[in-house]
């Protein structure tokens, strides 16, 4: 299949998915229960991107000290939990994820 | 002294405090756009297909996910479908703002939904719960669309970079981990109460669990059962 028209596609279903739910809204009343749940979209889906990304690189599962995006991420928790600061985790999570792939190499 | 309205706050102001919300993290979004440049010519992507990607799909990690699906040679509807999964976590998110767009003329809802990416949905939630923001009163969705152009032209700009500079973005400097790292700014200072927490670590767990699982269905799955975890523990408290 044709690049473009592949893109066209996924643009558009990704757009569909975005609006979905904004122009829905009001049509129909949203139950009490689905309003409660989406306070915990936020945590649920970055997690769950975040996760796979420290916990398998490569593919493989590595759960020891040895993996440096795991000490890296772990140290980026701790610095975002305590400063709030975007800026100061990414970088203090960036450079301690090249200082220790450097190291191990 | 009874007065509960929220200030008036101008639609200049709420605009720049949007782009300024969104700053810090295009820290981490400018490597993760350069990156998907060089990936996508890497793939096999003509220039202009991967730059026109950046604005027609306008969605980092189902953009990886194409471009890498498109290098091993996957069939074009299996493309599009695992792309079209990896994006349905943008349902909640359009859920979520929902309830505060509600009173926006259509154009308005238009547009925002077009900008409503993981990063400009993270910083403009908050806003929006602030100070319990009456629903589409006032002018936070000035703030929704400082945030979300602010996004938008970083990350078409980072894919002109990332195209531009082809091949001499070494893979050893780990550039794409600033996704992850971004979103772990995100996510931590949020996890003020236990059902959060749990939410979040289960949907964590779960997420390495599930992620055998074809067409990155993981992903969806284990965000609902994070779901699911913090409305048990919340009900239960």
């Amino acid at each position: 299949m044709n690049v473009w028209l592949i893109m066209l596609v996924t643009g558009l279903i990704t757009y569909g998915i975005r609006l979905s739910m904004i122009v829905l809204y009001g049509k129909q009343e949203m139950p009490l229960r689905l309003q409660q749940a989406l306070r915990f979209v936020p945590p649920a889906v970055l997690s769950a991107i975040i996760s796979p990304e420290i916990l398998l690189p490569g593919g493989n599962l590595n759960a020891s000290l040895e993996n440096p995006r795991l000490v890296a991420g772990v140290l980026a928790a701790f610095v975002a939990w305590r400063t709030k600061n975007v800026f100061l985790t990414i970088v203090i999570g960036m450079s301690t994820l090249l200082i220790l792939q450097n190291l191990f190499r | 002294m009874e007065n509960k309205q929220p200030p008036f706050i101008p639609a200049r102001v709420e605009f720049l405090s949007g782009i300024k919300a969104e700053l810090p993290l295009l820290i981490g979004v400018v490597p993760f756009g350069m990156i998907y440049g060089v990936l996508a010519l890497t793939a096999g992507i003509p220039p202009a297909a991967a730059q026109a990607m950046s604005a027609i799909v306008f969605a980092g990690s189902s953009q990886f996910v194409l471009a890498q699906l498109i290098a091993v040679g996957v069939p074009g509807l299996v493309l599009i479908m695992t792309a079209g999964v990896v994006n349905l976590r943008h349902a909640l998110y359009s859920a979520s703002v929902a309830p505060f767009l509600k009173q926006l003329k259509p154009l308005w809802k238009w547009l925002l939904a077009y900008l409503l990416t993981d990063e400009a949905y993270a910083v403009s939630i908050t806003h929006y719960a602030e100070e319990g923001a009456q629903s589409g009163v006032g002018n936070k969705h000035w703030f929704f669309l400082g945030a979300g152009l602010a996004l938008w032209s970083s990350w078409q700009l980072s894919t002109a970079l990332g195209i531009f500079l082809g091949t001499q973005v070494p893979e050893s400097w780990s550039l794409d981990f600033t996704l992850a790292l971004t979103f772990i700014a995100l996510v931590v200072p949020g996890l003020k109460d236990r059902p959060t927490t749990a939410a979040a670590l289960a949907a964590g767990i779960c997420a390495v669990w599930f992620a055998g699982l074809p067409y990155k269905l993981g992903l969806v799955a284990a965000a609902m059962v994070g779901i699911v975890v913090g409305m048990i523990l919340e009900v239960r408290q």
